[in-house]
Formats: C-alpha cells, structure tokens, sequence
C-alpha cells in the first residue's frame, strides 16, 4: 500500500463515518416519527405489499438484474422461479434491503425497504442457514425474536409450526440438513410478519415435509401475510397465485399459472417457461 | 440502540461459548499455566519476574480476546447470521456492543483467575492492590475485544484473521515497554509506541505495580485505553454494511 493509497482509504474512512453518524441519529428520529405515524392510523394504506420499480442492479460491471418492474399484491403467495444463476437470490436480497441498488427503488407495502419501518413489517429466510450451529433451536429462534421485538411465546410457537417441538433443546450442528433449514425457516416466521420473503425454503427437503411446508405458507396467506418464495423447481408453482419467471437477470412473464401455460399453450409451468425462452435453456 | 438488544446479543454469545467447553476452558486456563511457567522460567531472577508478571495480566486478556472476537465475528459474517440481522430492525451497534459486553464479562472472570494465581500463588506484590489490576486487566480486554472486532471486517478468511495477531498485536507487543524500557528504544520507536493503545495497557499496570495511589497517571492511561476501544467499536460498527 502506497503512501496516497492509505490517505485515500483513511479519508474515506472519514468520510463514511461522518455520514454514518447524522444517519444514526436522522434514523432514530424518522423511525420514532413513523411509528407515531402508523399509530394513529386506522387502516394501513392499501400499497401493493411489493413494489419494484425499473430495479437495476450490477455486480463488478456485470449487469445482474436489468429493468425488473412488478408489483406483488397483500395476501397472496407469489413463486419467483428460475434457473439458478438466474438472479434470482440478488432479487430477493434487493427486496428485503441488503443490496446496494444500481437504479430504480424498491418499496415495502408503500415504505422504502432498507428502513427501519420497513424491516419490521417482513421476515426473511436466506437461502443459506443462516443460524448459529453452536446454540440449540430453541436460543436461536429466541435470539432472533428479542432482536425483531418478539416474545418468548412467539418464539416457541414458530418452534412447534416448522415441526421441530421434540429438538427444541438440541444443538442445530446435530441436526439434519432438512431439520436446520426449518430452524431458518422458524425464525423468520416469527411474529408472522405481514411479509415473509423465503429464499428457496423447500430446497432438500422430503416430498411429504415439502407438502406440509406449502400448506403451512398456505395457511399464513389465508391469514393475511404475503409470501415470495423462490425455488428453481418448476412444479412447485402450483402452490402459487402469481409468478415471476426471472432468466438471465430479466423478468421473463408475471402471470397466473393458468393464464401463463394458457398463453404460450402448455400444460406445465416448466414447459411455459421452455417455451419463453424460445426452446431453448 | 437498545439495552434489551445489546444485553441479547452478549447473552447470546456467552451461550454459544457455554456450548464450547473447550474454548472456554483454554481462555481461562492457559493464561495462569503460562505465567506460572514464566516464573520458573525467571527463577533466579525474582525481581524480573515481580515486574512483567503485572504487565502479562494486562497483556494476555488483550491478546486472546482480540483473537476470539475476530474469528467469531468473521464467522458470524461468513455463515450469513449477520446478514440475516441487518434485514431486522437492530442496530448496527446493538451487535458491536453485545459482543463487547460479552467478552468483557470472559475476560473478567479470566482476569480474576489469572490475577488470584499471580498475586496469591506466585506472592508478586502489586502496590496498587487487586482492584485496579482487576480494572485494568478488564478494559484490555475490551480494547482486544474491539480491535478483534474491527479488523475481522478486513479479513476475508479465518487464516487471514489469525495472521492479524502478529500483524496488528505483536509490533505493539515488542515497543510497549515489556522487553525494553521505552526510553531506551530508538526515537521513531518510541514516537510509534505513543499512539497504540496497548502501550497505554501495559504502562497502567506498570503504575498499579509500583504506586500504592491510584495516580493521575493511571487514570489517563485507563482513558486512552477505553478511548482507544470506543473508537474501535464505532468503526467495527462502519464496517459492518447494511447493503452491498
């Protein structure tokens, strides 16, 4: 490292903390003002509980996502399907706040994600574990809910909907690979959040628990959460209203699954998404 | 920030160090057997040995904690456990100063045991008394806790992070007046032992060491120290991005 070369780091280093400092405080006064805001109103305005807007994103001067419009209305369950290396994991992780935009915005039931406001209203489940191996199920879930605000209650009733009641006191490093990706699964179910963002939640599962996951995602859209799940198994679009068929960093169709396969005269999903791409994958 | 949300991270790092048995037993350990090999090491030599015993108590919780902080934050990084908490609605020093807490709670009690076997086994006399020694064993550990924390945002692998002890410790280690007298060393030495905290560690024992009061001069140095970790912190906290 050259002599300009740590001035130029040191400066920035500077400069990111004096603009991360008044960004503290801005958030803490803007977070306390929205909660007062959303306390006085009588019904939460009726955004659509996703909208993004001419999202671009680029990793490395590589374009990774271009030009992604959509909107995913409250209340129902919206399947992102793809390939993989599709974008599929940059789309969800540009929704829920942890990536840096190229262009274009990304709201969360009308707030922009990536604020405080915003991470309070969504649970998501990355597409690795994403859990402590070190602590048992039941510290994990725990953690995380005093972290969202949650109680205890709230924490083991996540426990005892992903099915894991009888290794609550387990250590998650002994458990399955299907067992741990329900850990992540629990905690991001916490609370219900009124939007649940899953990144491939049934990927190494068993047919049967993959059944009974689907029903349990069915179960919280009848209740009012809204879901995007990702997955790059086509057939399990059934279990969608809506879904965004994403290739090669493009959004390739929303749709209904009927209206998509009446579209382009198939009677699969897989097939559909075959044909869009012109027969060839 | 929130009280509830530090006060749940520590605890939360403590459990997973409770699960670890054998970390926990090498942090308690190890320092006390080191330092009783010292002294027989120095045996013919006990005036030698009264005088680094007292700068080793105040060395080893710096060293070890900057250590396990930064290969368990850079885990933390890399099994994506802290990408799943900057989607929730915490603060970034929420995190940062869970684990200061946690690991200053470690280092108390291994500077207790550590500080009962040098001062009641070994008979090193320490004009200060045990509080101060116990203070400032404590707030080196939370200056070694906070480097940990910091520098694990520049690592990008555990071996990397381990090759930061003798990057980023041992030149500190070498000038701060353990093995030469600051006086004696070269200028620019010197000027470089001025700016890095774990001078200021090891000259506050040294002051515990030979001065009955607690002195002015151990009251600067204890604010340095704890300046030096506060400022570690905020900038562990900036490096942890929301987005990338």
């Amino acid at each position: 490292m050259t002599g300009s070369d740590l001035f130029i780091t040191a400066y920035a280093l500077i400069y990111r903390i004096s603009t991360w400092v008044p960004k503290q405080i801005l958030h803490i006064f803007s977070s306390w003002a929205m909660r007062r805001i959303m306390a006085g109103m009588q019904h939460p305005q009726e955004s659509p509980a996703i909208q993004v807007t001419d999202l671009r994103v680029t990793l490395g001067g590589q374009p990774i996502l271009q030009d992604i419009t959509f909107d995913v209305p409250a209340g129902s369950i919206t399947g992102l399907l793809g390939p993989n290396g599709a974008g599929k994991t940059t789309l969800i992780r540009s929704i829920v706040g942890r990536q840096r935009l190229g262009g274009g915005a990304v709201s969360i039931f009308g707030m922009p994600t990536a604020t405080p406001a915003a991470r309070r209203l969504m649970g998501y489940m990355t597409q690795g574990l994403s859990v402590y191996g070190d602590l048992t199920v039941r510290q994990n879930v725990r953690y995380f809910a005093a972290m969202t605000g949650r109680s205890k209650q709230q924490a083991d009733d996540v426990i005892t909907e992903v099915e894991l009641n009888e290794k609550a006191d387990t250590l998650v490093n002994s458990l399955s690979g299907g067992q741990k990706s329900r850990v992540s699964l629990a905690i991001a179910l916490l609370g219900h959040p009124k939007l649940l963002v899953l990144d491939e939640p049934t990927v190494g599962l068993d047919p049967v628990l993959r059944k009974r996951l689907w029903q349990l995602f069915e179960a919280l859209a009848a209740k009012g959460s809204t879901l995007l799940v990702s997955s790059h198994v086509m057939d399990e679009a059934d279990h969608c209203q809506n879904l965004l068929l994403v290739r090669g960093g493009k959004l390739l169709a929303h749709d209904t699954p009927a209206a998509l396969m009446e579209r382009t005269h198939t009677d699969s999903v897989e097939d559909s998404f075959i044909q869009l791409v012109g027969g060839k994958l | 920030m929130s009280p509830r949300k530090i006060i749940a991270t520590a605890g939360r790092v403590l459990n997973q160090l409770h699960h670890d048995r054998r970390t926990l037993a090498l942090i308690l350990v190890v320092p006390p057997v080191l330092i009783t090999i010292l002294k027989y090491v120095f045996e013919d030599q006990e005036q030698l040995f009264s005088g680094l015993a007292p700068m080793i108590l105040g060395i080893f919780p710096l060293v070890i904690m900057f250590l396990v902080t930064s290969i368990a934050t850079l885990r933390e990084r890399s099994t994506g456990t802290l990408d799943r908490l900057m989607t929730m609605p915490i603060s970034k020093l929420d995190f940062v100063f869970g684990y200061a807490l946690a690991f200053s709670a470690l280092a108390f009690l291994q500077a207790c045991i550590a500080s009962l076997v040098v001062l009641g086994l070994l008979d090193v006399t320490v004009l200060g008394g045990t509080l101060p020694v116990l203070v400032t064993a404590v707030l080196s550990a939370f200056l070694g806790t906070t480097l940990g924390l910091f520098v694990s945002a520049f690592a990008t692998s555990e071996f990397q992070a381990v090759q930061f002890m003798p990057a980023i410790i041992m030149p500190q280690l070498l000038t701060c007046g353990l093995f030469v007298a600051r006086e004696h060393m070269a200028a620019p030495l010197q000027w470089f032992a001025n700016v890095m905290p774990l001078t200021y560690s090891v000259d506050a024992m040294k002051e515990v060491t030979l001065r009955a009061a607690w002195t002015g001069r151990l009251t600067r140095d204890l604010l340095v120290v704890v300046g030096f970790g506060v400022a570690a912190l905020v900038l562990g906290a900036v490096t942890i991005r929301r987005q990338d």
